[in-house]
């Protein structure tokens, strides 16, 4: 002991440390101090003199000075010093009130808590404790610490806390837990298994905020349980948008990866939209006939569709990791007619950083040389500046080389001619190579091409003559017959010329050609006889071979030199040499000794040789997935995953099928199957947003049946029947609303008894009751006068002139505005001109009889479309205010236009034509009952006194069993406005709601009662004199108020 | 994902390092430090290096190297992007991203570093949630902080993170509401000897000052939409809407962000703002040659050219130059370029700004081959040179009345005179 006393004067630190480490056991602490030597013990000694300070500091009672203390603690740690031996004095301090000196405790823990391991579970117990906390960001930042503190006694308490923080109330937390899953495996991968089940567990979660950092998990602990992503591929491309970015990145890879296992190819088909047209045409026409139908059959699975789709939007990002992932997602699994959306993007992402613009080019590259066409109208965005870094220059290069066709040809060459002379040697030296590239590549142009570099060789810079020369020879060769003008132009420049490798083409060329060049091969031969011991290595060598060429083709002039040579280099220093110079006189030089080959010797040296084929470098990068690290290095990068070809027989598709829960009260509706397609789909948006919006598409579809011309219904089948993909595209955003929505409400959410299996083709007319984060809140915006004297404003404030009942009806604001549109034109029938129509439930601007209907006019085509009007109304007469003629509408634009339509109170379709220039369409609008209406405001004794008045046969009413979820006043309140424009009476009575409104046409006042009963049965009562309307609204209510 | 960050300076020194997974020896960095040596510029570095049991990829930015190091397959650019996020970070904290500024804040740039990724994967990379948990440093604030004590942690739960908007945060307070945008274009072109365009597009982005309270709802219309082919948008900005109507609709994040960038039409014909008369000769004969250089406006809507600047990367071999500016001032700097910088600040149309002299090569140098190439900078304000207007500015979801303002500034990006 009095030893340990007089360690502890000379390294108090270290003792406590060990003191720490091992107790009491002296023997263990004489044992460490043996083993250190005296330099190593007084590297100790000034590190523990200058930390002294700081340890006292901790120790302190002041958090001021702790707090100073590890700032500098921290500091040092940035700096990568090491602060290891403050550990124990940190750890004290894990749980001390003060936030930021605990924040930066956390800090330094997680850094040293792996060399320190038996310390560190001094603080476990604080985390254990702070796993409890009632706040989430407590909790999750408990687990993060724990779960990064890298000691393998931990991984039971960290499996626990994971597992527990799995099903959190909070999202935030099981984020963590979601990181926690990656850290635990890299500690301990034997707890795979465990951990797999948490990852089934939080891929089903619905929150976005979750949804990127349990992917990631995926990818590093199990990317090949691909039967894990069945059941959530829908709600993850659905909820895709609104993920933040970040995890959007690592969800798009995984579902590529994805869909290239579950997925047909959409590729056979298209063979007719690729590039090199016209013979593909045809051969795959033929192929089609003999192969049958199987290949015509080709339909894309509507969640393969979905996935291209709910992508596409995020090519708009500002995150470029995430816009080239959905580039390469498009590129691996889109049609290849479809492959084209990308590339504006990709164009765009060039004015990023210069490290962005690299990794960016590589893929294009890679890209241009299967498709040039998509990038061929941004050539000139891949034009070279000067101050361009040279990477970029040379992958512009590259790809202007790629792009480069008969047709653009002589403005690539042009371009090139500038960079040619550029300062950067190396750059102008990958020009010459790209000519050379161009000039085999396209046969028109090889003669200029040569002649350009021909010119070249008078070039003052060697590094260009060098390049230039071999790149002539490489052509050359690829057209020997009539090009001896240029060999003996170079044979000229020889002596001018002092890159070896230049040099060395240049013999070669004179030795394949020599028979071309019979006067000036023997000279050149001579000047390289005096020159020879000077040469480099590989200018011997070829001058050795032509002395052997010529020795051949004209042994009478050059037998001299050439025996001269050969003797040169039988002594030279180079084996290489002296080993050729022994060959090729055994070759050559008849003996006794020279074998049976000296006989074939002309056929071996002057045997006609293939051409080099001058191609790009990044001809076989494909292989690897676009976007990757393994593409960018074009190597294959630890963890990458290959992405499989697609299957031949796609596997079963109803794997991902969810479950869906329908509500009690439907059944009656679905008559025919175009019902049916409606309706469900109607639920399918129920299960989530318990948005009664969707009734109104199931409810206009069942009237449709009902009461609509027959019209109306052949187009909208017409619609539906085909291919899903249009429609789907009009509903896109909305589905990923109904998912986000999903999650929003999962809680409130509780599931009735009946199940069904819903087909994602319903989709189709699924409508967004909110929207993603965004939209959410402008669908209620309305709501709220705008600030802005806004057109829309002063309408709501202007008193409705008509109406006697509706003189104490004050018109409001509609409560709420469904998103949901209608196919009115489908682009097949528009013959390109797709039209969609939806209710802004605004009160109309032309008439106040009329109901507003907005339309939106697309030109799918690829010209623009000439005065699109309304023309004929047809027989049924409803008076309509016609939108003005839309002069031209160009290819891919959109415009929106507003209509009024007085539908006198009924739920008749109106029928009309939609012209263009050339065609005429014939399309209806069908009103859901509950768009007839306008909302207005009164009083609740105003509302008893015309109740009054509208007994007897006006009243109509019916006892449902409310849904669980639906029987607070919030609920209610939405449920009614989805389903028909009416405004909220104030009421006194929690169990009583009351909604009222007028019709459009006539003012007719609309009431509506809703009275709660006991155990969830409620009263709904309608008043109104529109004996038609009254129970067809009813019903829609009962739909939407029974169910989820 | 992301295993450790390494901050490098310019000659090569590892100022700040971070890791978020097991600690990584700095000795990777010796393989970066080998082809930085070996580049001319650092620019030249390339951005991904494959080392035997890591990958590098690293951004040069503000004269500061940013070094990422990884260790299995992720996509290169989603690593640079977070990079670059770091080094904005930083500029958005400190008002500049610099080595001192860096070395000045150690701690909170360390503790920022751990909150943005967690175990390599990006957690908090908004500002506004990152403001929230840690606060940037103001004067006032030290001031505050040394009296009372208190930190630039907040202790505050924050809730941004948790929100579905994670680029606002809630109970925001001012007593001016103001917004202010800017619409900023930039001409890329490239033009050729005789001064014909050989390339030219427009590239515009629309930066946003919002100072409002509550969380408005803000919808911002343009004249003419038409004019932009190709956008890309902050995510507040609700994509549908814009499909559909051609407006922006968002919940904007609290104070300087950028909305959206936009390219315009490439149909549409590019107005040239300026034009530029040359000569720029050597002799052949001799070490000798002569510059003639002439700025003058061209298509400039009536508007005043400012801040013209013109750059001249000179061959290597130049010795030295002797030049008369009839207008600015010139600087000559010799050091591994060549360059010389001509700051003529605003064009008089009357009285065209020129710059002419001599330049004298180093004896024995043979004539340069390339004539070197000018690269403009110039400033026109109160004007967005493809047309772009911006036709109103809305708010919902707030009563108050909100000061609204929006510029526009023409500049020149990437503009370059071959000669």
């Amino acid at each position: 002991s009095v030893f340990l006393l007089i360690l502890s004067n000379v390294s108090s630190n270290y003792l406590l440390f060990s003191h720490d480490l091992v107790g009491s056991n002296c023997a263990a602490v004489l044992g460490l101090c043996g083993l250190l030597n005296s330099s190593t013990c007084s590297d100790l000694f000034l590190l523990s003199t200058r930390n002294d300070d700081l340890k006292e500091m901790l120790e302190s009672n002041k958090d001021s000075l702790k707090l100073d203390a590890m700032k500098r603690i921290i500091a040092l740690i940035a700096k990568g010093k090491n602060a290891s031996e403050l550990f124990p004095a940190v750890v004290k301090n894990v749980a001390s009130k003060n936030i930021e000196l605990k924040k930066l405790v956390y800090v330094y823990l997680v850094r040293y808590a792996e060399e320190q391991q038996d310390l560190a579970l001094l603080s476990i117990s604080t985390f254990q404790r702070a796993l409890k906390d009632p706040n989430q960001l407590i909790r999750a930042s408990a687990l993060r610490v724990l779960s990064s503190i890298r000691v393998p006694i931990i991984v039971p308490i960290m499996m626990l806390a994971i597992k527990e923080a799995a099903s959190d109330m909070s999202p935030y937390v099981r984020k963590t837990s979601a990181h926690a899953i990656q850290k635990l495996y890299s500690l301990d991968p034997d707890q795979k298994e465990h951990l797999i089940e948490v990852i089934d567990k939080l891929l089903k979660d619905k929150s976005t905020l979750v949804a990127g950092s349990v992917v990631m998990a995926f990818e590093e602990v199990c990317p090949d349980r691909i039967d894990l992503i069945h059941k959530n591929y829908r709600k993850l491309c659905n909820l895709l948008v609104d993920v933040e970015e970040w995890g959007q990145v690592v969800i798009i890879t995984m579902l590529t990866r994805y869909a290239r296992t579950q997925f047909t190819s959409p590729w056979k088909e298209d063979g007719l939209f690729d590039e090199n047209s016209e013979t593909a045409f045809y051969e795959s026409d033929e192929k089609k006939t003999k192969n049958g139908d199987e290949k015509k059959s080709y339909m894309m699975d509507p969640d393969h569709r979905l996935l291209l789709r709910n992508t596409k939007p995020l090519l708009q990002s500002r995150n470029t990791a995430v816009v080239v992932s959905v580039a390469q997602l498009y590129w691996h699994l889109a049609p290849k007619h479809e492959v084209g959306v990308i590339t504006k993007s990709l164009v765009r992402l060039l004015r990023s950083h210069r490290e962005v613009q690299y990794v960016v080019l590589q893929n294009i590259a890679t890209m241009s040389i299967q498709r040039k066409g998509m990038f061929e109208p941004y050539m000139k965005s891949f034009y070279v500046r000067s101050t361009d870094a040279t990477h970029i220059k040379s992958l512009k290069l590259e790809i202007l080389t790629s792009l480069a066709n008969e047709a653009n040809i002589s403005t690539i060459l042009r371009e090139f001619q500038t960079y040619v002379k550029s300062q950067d040697k190396q750059f102008a030296a990958g020009t010459i190579q790209a000519i050379g590239r161009c000039a085999t590549n396209i046969s028109e142009v090889t003669d200029t091409c040569l002649q350009g570099l021909v010119l070249l060789l008078s070039n003052r810079d060697e590094t260009v003559v060098a390049e230039s020369v071999v790149v002539i020879k490489k052509l050359l060769q690829t057209q020997p017959t009539q090009h001896s003008d240029i060999i003996k132009h170079m044979a000229k420049l020889f002596d001018n010329i002092a890159v070896p490798m230049a040099r060395a083409s240049i013999l070669w060329l004179m030795g394949e050609y020599c028979e071309r060049v019979p006067q000036i091969a023997p000279d050149v031969l001579r000047k390289m006889a005096k020159s020879f011991t000077s040469e480099e290595d590989i200018v011997k060598l070829q001058t050795v071979n032509l002395a052997a060429k010529l020795y051949l083709t004209n042994s009478k002039q050059t037998k001299l030199l050439t025996q001269y040579i050969l003797n040169l280099g039988k002594y030279d220093q180079n084996y290489d040499i002296r080993d050729r110079t022994r060959f090729i006189r055994q070759l050559i030089v008849p003996n006794e000794k020279s074998g049976a080959l000296g006989k074939y010797a002309r056929r071996i040296l002057l045997a006609p040789k293939p051409a080099p084929v001058l191609e790009s470098t990044y001809k076989d990068r494909d292989r690897y997935q676009l976007g990757t690290l393994s593409h960018t290095i074009n190597t294959k990068a630890s963890g990458y995953l290959e992405l499989s070809d697609w299957p031949a027989v796609a596997p079963d598709q109803s794997v991902r099928n969810v479950e869906v829960i329908e509500p009690t009260g439907k059944s009656k509706l679905s008559k025919s199957s175009d019902d049916k397609f409606y309706s469900d789909s109607g639920e399918e948006k129920e299960k989530g947003s318990g948005s009664s919006s969707s009734d109104d598409s199931s409810s206009s579809s069942s009237s449709s049946s009902e009461e609509s011309s027959s019209e109306a219904e052949s187009d909208e089948e017409k619609s539906s029947s085909q291919s899903s993909e249009e429609s789907d595209k009009s509903s896109s955003l909305s589905e990923k609303s109904s998912s986000e929505s999903d999650s929003e409400q999962k809680k409130t959410t509780k599931k009735p008894p009946q199940k069904k299996t819903v087909k994602p083709t319903t989709k189709d007319s699924a409508c967004p009751l909110v929207c993603g984060p965004g939209e959410r809140l402008h669908g209620f915006v309305s709501k709220q006068v705008p600030v802005s004297l806004s057109l829309y404003s002063l309408c709501i404030l202007t008193p409705c002139p008509l109406s006697c009942a509706a003189a104490l009806l004050q018109v409001s604001g509609p409560a709420f505005v469904p998103e949901k549109r209608h196919d009115l034109l489908h682009r097949m029938t528009g013959k390109g001109l797709s039209a969609q129509y939806q209710f802004p439930r605004q009160p109309c601007l032309y008439q106040p009889t009329m109901v507003s209907v907005q339309i939106s006019l697309t030109n799918t085509t690829d010209h623009p479309l000439e005065q699109i009007h309304i023309g004929d109304r047809g027989p049924t007469g409803l008076d309509m205010h016609c939108f003005n003629t839309v002069e031209c509408l160009l290819p891919e634009a959109s415009v929106t236009v507003s209509l009024g339509v007085d539908f006198n109170d009924s739920t008749q379709a109106a029928n009309f034509q939609l012209c263009t220039k050339e065609d005429q369409f014939s399309v209806s609008i069908q009103p859901a009952v509950g768009e007839l209406f306008l909302p207005a405001t009164m009083t609740e004794q105003d509302f008893r006194k015309e109740q009054g008045k509208l007994l007897g046969m006006n009243e109509s009413s019916a006892t449902i069993t409310m849904a669980a979820e639906n029987t607070t006043r919030q609920p209610i309140s939405r449920q009614v406005a989805t389903v028909a424009n009416l405004g909220v009476v104030p009421s006194g009575q929690d169990n009583i709601h009351r909604f009222a409104g007028k019709t459009a046409s006539s003012g007719a006042v609309v009431l509506v009662t809703v009275e709660l009963r006991e155990s969830s049965a409620a009263l709904i009562t309608i008043n109104t004199e529109k004996s038609v309307m009254g129970p067809m609204l009813l019903r829609d209510l009962k739909r939407a108020l029974a169910r989820a | 994902m992301i295993n450790s960050l390494f901050l490098i300076n310019p000659s090569g020194e590892i100022f700040l390092e971070k890791h978020w997974k097991s600690v990584v020896s700095r000795s990777v960095c010796d393989y970066f430090l080998e082809a930085k040596e070996k580049a001319l510029e650092p620019e030249d570095v390339p951005p991904v290096i494959h080392t035997p049991h890591h990958y590098l990829i690293s951004i040069y930015r503000d004269k500061l190297f940013f070094l990422s190091v990884i260790q299995t397959e992720v996509p290169p650019l989603f690593v640079i992007e977070f990079l670059h996020r770091v080094a904005e970070m930083i500029q958005d904290y400190f008002g500049e991203c610099s080595e001192t500024v860096v070395k000045d804040h150690m701690v909170m740039v360390y503790e920022l570093l751990e909150e943005m990724l967690d175990n390599g994967f990006p957690l908090a990379t908004e500002s506004n949630v990152l403001k929230e948990m840690i606060r940037p440093p103001t004067i006032l604030r030290s001031v505050v902080n040394t009296l009372t004590g208190t930190s630039n942690v907040g202790d505050t739960l924050l809730t941004g993170q948790l929100s579905t908007i994670p680029w606002r945060r809630a109970g925001v307070r001012y007593t001016n509401n103001e917004a202010y945008f800017d619409v900023v274009e930039e001409i890329d072109a490239i033009l050729d000897q005789s001064g014909t365009t050989v390339f030219a597009e427009i590239q515009g982005v629309v930066e946003a000052c919002v100072k409002l309270s509550g969380m408005p709802d803000l919808t911002l219309s343009f004249m003419n939409p038409r004019l932009l082919d190709d956008v890309s948008f902050h995510p507040c900005v609700r994509y549908k809407l814009w499909e559909s109507e051609r407006v922006l609709s968002f919940i904007p994040p609290d104070g300087n962000f950028t909305l959206m960038t936009y390219h315009v039409n490439a149909q549409n014909l590019v107005a040239i703002p300026v034009y530029v008369k040359q000569s720029i000769s050597f002799f052949e004969c001799g070490s000798d040659g002569r510059l003639d250089v002439t700025v003058g406006p061209k298509q400039t809507m009536g508007k005043t050219v400012e801040g013209v600047m013109v750059t001249v990367h000179l061959p290597k071999t130049i010795l030295s130059i002797n030049l008369t500016a009839t207008q600015g001032s010139y600087t000559y700097d010799n050091g591994t370029k060549v360059t010389t910088l001509w700051d003529i600040g605003k064009l008089n149309p009357q009285k065209l700004p020129n710059l002419r002299g001599s330049l004298s090569l180093q004896a024995g140098a043979p004539k340069p081959e390339e004539n070197p190439s000018l690269n403009i900078d110039l400033k026109i304000q109160q004007l967005a040179i493809s047309g772009l207007k911006v036709n109103r500015l809305d708010m919902f979801g707030e009563k108050y009345k909100p000061f609204k303002g929006v510029k526009y500034i023409t500049k020149a990006g990437k503009f370059q005179v071959r000669t």
